[in-house]
């Protein structure tokens, strides 16, 4: 145990943490390569190589490094800085709303650093980029209540760890996250702020002033995001048997096939649709699973 | 080997073509030919892109734009001239709006004849203009001074 600013910090913790900082962009940019080989199956292609990801990111750090503003760069540093302090809290089992709030931070850097360019597919794709953290964060928060009423603590070590398994007490919740994690992973039909496909109605969106280098490191902010948001999912299933660590595993891998046969499977909506129905899912789904989860405490029929 | 020859992403241009050689390009991002499985991705942003495909000829009022989509992508970068029209002005390069071939206005690497250009053709084009990628960011420096040096000589011819 080490004494870190008046919180006690186990060696365990230490090391998930650590082994998050090294193992998720490996496991992330494996994820985009298989996904991308997916993509292309399902649309009768070959496909290319599973670690293209990672071709695509040393090949973007070698090009010439063109900033529109020097102030960019330091936004998109920021917002990978914010993004593995996320993982950190996560995987190391911090408070649930730290995270959330920490990667609320990591958006809005790259937000900012969409703004700070004068570029008008820029500035339309950050505030796309903002329409849609509106629309998602109400049920990502929906969500941490929730697992706090289920499993009685917002730490992530003591969810993983609790004894009920979340997922039968938050069904809705979790159809509701799954929801927004259409957006969350950039999939169609929510891509509307920016795409790794060839949409070209806003060019690159939020990412079209990055390159070289900038752009690099965006994907790399994208590959720990994936798995932190795999994380979320893995939330809803355990309850520290191996079994339900293995179900939950399992889960994860099923949620990304999931969006990805969503994302061959629309085409691109507006905002307004995205902004509405992600609202009205939030309610429906999230929003009564609450009423309910709070007359089974009434009822005494969940602990805490 | 450098790995921009395992990532080369596309952004193509129609100067004045007749749309034939559009549609052969855009028949290589097809389950038929697809390139994506060399890694080859059409981005539509000139600042993410490697690989510069010019279709159809340049002519007057096109100059500029060919100009400005060669200098917003980040080096190296290498054009590859498409069809006859690219390569010569083709069948218009007597028309009185027509410069001529995209050589006539930014260096191009890799020249694809054929009226249309093949699938096949155009796909062997981008493979060839991988070669000139590994050498130019083998010696990147290089050809960011010369770059330079030509930007400022273009500003004061200006």
């Amino acid at each position: 145990m080490i004494n870190f600013f008046g919180t006690e910090i186990s060696f365990m913790q230490i090391l998930t943490g650590v082994l998050y900082l090294v193992f998720a962009p490996v496991i992330g940019c494996l994820i985009a390569g298989i996904d991308r080989k997916i993509t292309a199956r399902m649309q009768g292609r070959f496909g290319p190589p599973i670690l293209q990801p990672y071709y695509d990111m040393r090949k973007l750090f070698a090009k010439e490094a063109i900033t529109v503003r020097g102030s960019q760069e330091l936004f998109v540093v920021c917002c990978l800085i914010f993004m593995i302090i996320t993982g950190l809290f996560f995987f190391a089992g911090g408070n649930l709303l730290m995270v959330i709030f920490t990667l609320t931070m990591a958006s809005v850097f790259l937000i900012v650093a969409g703004f700070s360019s004068n570029s008008p597919f820029s500035q339309i794709g950050a505030e796309r980029e903002l329409l849609l953290m509106m629309t998602y964060e109400p049920m990502v928060l929906l969500m941490a209540v929730g697992l706090y009423l289920v499993n009685g603590s917002f730490d992530v070590s003591e969810i993983v760890m609790s004894d009920p398994i979340s997922i039968i007490y938050l069904a809705g919740m979790f159809i509701g996250y799954m929801y927004v994690l259409t957006m969350k992973f950039r999939k169609s039909p929510f891509d509307l702020s920016m795409s790794h496909h060839a949409h070209q109605e806003l060019v690159k969106g939020l990412t079209t002033e990055f390159s070289g280098g900038t752009m690099a490191v965006l994907e790399i902010v994208h590959w720990y995001e994936n798995v932190l948001l795999l994380g979320f999912v893995f939330l809803f299933f355990s309850n520290g048997t191996v079994l339900m660590v293995a179900i939950g595993v399992v889960a994860c891998l099923a949620m990304y096939f999931l969006e990805i046969i969503i994302d061959n499977g629309y085409a691109r909506m507006k905002w307004q649709f995205a902004f509405k129905s992600g609202w009205i899912m939030t309610i429906i789904f999230g929003g009564v699973n609450l009423i309910v989860l709070y007359y089974l405490k009434l009822f005494g029929l969940i602990g805490a | 080997m450098a790995y921009i020859t395992k990532s080369p992403w596309l952004i193509h241009y129609d100067g004045s073509s007749c749309n034939g050689c559009d549609i052969e390009v855009l028949a290589c991002l097809t389950p038929m030919y697809d390139v994506e499985r060399f890694g080859v991705i059409n981005t539509g942003n000139p600042k993410h892109a490697d690989i510069f495909l010019v279709t159809g000829s340049v002519n007057e009022q096109n100059i500029p734009v060919v100009q400005q989509i060669y200098e917003q992508m980040p080096s190296p970068k290498v054009v590859v001239a498409v069809g006859i029209c690219a390569c010569s002005g083709g069948v218009f390069k007597d028309c009185y709006n027509i410069i001529g071939g995209v050589d006539k206005v930014i260096p191009v690497d890799v020249y694809v004849p054929g009226c249309a250009a093949r699938p096949e053709a155009i796909i062997d084009g981008v493979v060839k203009g991988l070669g000139a990628l590994e050498k130019k960011q083998k010696n990147l420096d290089t050809v960011l001074t010369l770059e330079k040096v030509a930007r400022e000589e273009a500003e004061e011819y200006d």
